[in-house]
């Protein structure tokens, strides 16, 4: 059973990192689809 | 069933061009202007051969000068200018946006939402739902493959904790992206009216939130699958008695295989190139207008001469960005939609369809009985290797 815990875990912490890592370099999804003539806030 | 999507996603594809290629009417009577027919064929919802009014938008090389009789600015007429604008082929710059704003006016939106909208929710609802009703009826028939003899108590190694990782991080991926693709084709249709729009509207921004993120993890597990399993997926002779045998599940035979028999092997030449294609256009959505896949393939497809032996004119080799990402949403539906199919016949396999199925992928041994039942030669191999081993005495 370990191999299946370690393999969700693994999931959450790399959607987690991307998450977190992709916006700061500017990369997220919502960033993308977006432009600097677009407010989000 | 697969054979009607395919028509209908052909039909999506080659709207534009298809209609174009349609002989054109005798519009003399109008001078080449839409006649009555064309008004009433628009009005109740049918194709018009708009092929004159696309090409006519103008040449200002060959147009009278402005200071000559019709002589117009730009060589181009007000009707003539917007046509180009209705049909994406006016010369248009834009100060910001870039050439996602030059499109002004794109057909293929209500094309795609349409598409969406219906067959593709409908179709694809009826193939899962059909799946899942068939494996019912066919475990109601014939009922749990069993392992002939019973078990022995003696295990044997099936997988390596990297395999089962591996697995796992794909399966959980997987079906999290499954759930929330879902969510988001269904949401409107079936959760909004069910649970109320805020519900829904809350529900998706966090389904899209998951989609997005978890989708580097399916990425990264389907090439370590590959990886890891390539070598034993390559198709052999053993592979046609498999087929011939129908692989065991119907009679009382059990084929020889190795490591994976041929079964299994559609299964991860499915996960591996039809989960290549939903991550390529996956990969096409989440950064939208950047990567640009259909109007190369297309172009790659028109150079086989494919198209036109199936019966289609050539593919069009321009689209607008948002064509692109229209035909990579529907394209991405499509293939998941396929793959979750055939990974709901895997569960049931490995799970309560076959006993002893399930203990490879768990704890990662099975009983000797179930691998010489299903795994022979595999077993065979992993035998010899074990004495090899083993200390002399």
């Amino acid at each position: 059973m370990k191999p299946i815990f370690t393999g969700f875990a693994a999931i959450i912490l790399i959607g987690l990192g991307s998450a977190f890592i992709l916006p700061e370099l500017g990369w997220s999804s919502a960033e993308r689809q977006s432009s600097e003539n677009v407010r989000l806030d | 069933m697969m054979t009607r999507l395919l028509a209908l996603v052909m039909t999506f594809l080659l709207m534009g061009p298809a209609l174009a290629q349609d002989t054109a009417p005798d519009r003399s009577a109008t001078g080449g202007a839409q006649t009555l027919e064309d008004i009433m064929a628009r009005q109740a919802g049918l194709a018009v051969n708009d092929a004159e009014r696309r090409a006519n938008v103008g040449d200002p090389d060959s147009a009278a000068g402005i200071a000559e009789q019709f002589g117009v600015l730009g060589g181009v007429s007000d009707p003539e200018l917007w046509r180009g604008v209705r049909y994406d082929s006016a010369d248009i710059t834009v100060s910001a946006g870039g050439p996602v704003a030059e499109t002004l006016v794109q057909s293929t939106g209500m094309t795609w939402f349409a598409f969406r909208e219906g067959p593709l929710a409908t179709y694809g609802g009826w193939l899962l739902l059909g799946t899942i009703g068939a494996l019912i009826l066919f475990y109601v028939a014939r009922g749990r493959i069993l392992v002939d003899g019973g078990m022995t108590g003696r295990f044997v190694v099936r997988f390596q904790f990297i395999e089962r990782f591996s697995h796992w991080l794909l399966a959980g991926s997987f079906i999290l992206l499954g759930l929330t693709g879902l969510a988001i084709l269904f949401g409107r249709k079936v959760i909004a009216p069910t649970f109320g729009p805020e519900a829904n509207a809350m529900l998706l921004k966090w389904a899209m939130y998951v989609h997005n993120n978890v989708a580097w993890a399916f990425i990264l597990a389907l090439v370590m699958i590959f990886l890891l399993w390539v070598w034993h997926n390559i198709p052999n002779r053993l592979d046609l008695i498999w087929f011939v045998q129908a692989g065991g599940i119907i009679g009382k035979n059990h084929p020889p295989a190795k490591k994976f028999n041929a079964g299994q092997k559609i299964i991860f030449w499915s996960c591996i190139l039809l989960g290549s294609s939903i991550a390529a256009s996956g990969v096409a959505l989440l950064f939208p207008f950047e990567v640009n896949l259909f109007a190369k393939t297309f172009a790659l497809l028109n150079a086989t001469g494919l198209p036109e032996l199936v019966g289609y004119g050539p593919l069009p080799e321009v689209l607008a960005p948002q064509t692109e990402m229209q035909l990579a949403q529907a394209w991405h539906a499509i293939v998941a939609f396929v793959l979750m199919a055939i990974i709901i016949a895997h569960i049931y396999i490995g799970s309560v369809g076959m006993e002893g199925a399930s203990g490879a992928m768990t704890h990662g041994e099975v009983d000797e009985a179930w691998a010489h039942q299903h795994h022979s030669i595999w077993l065979d191999e992993v035998k010899a290797k074990q004495q090899n081993e083993a200390p002399a005495e």
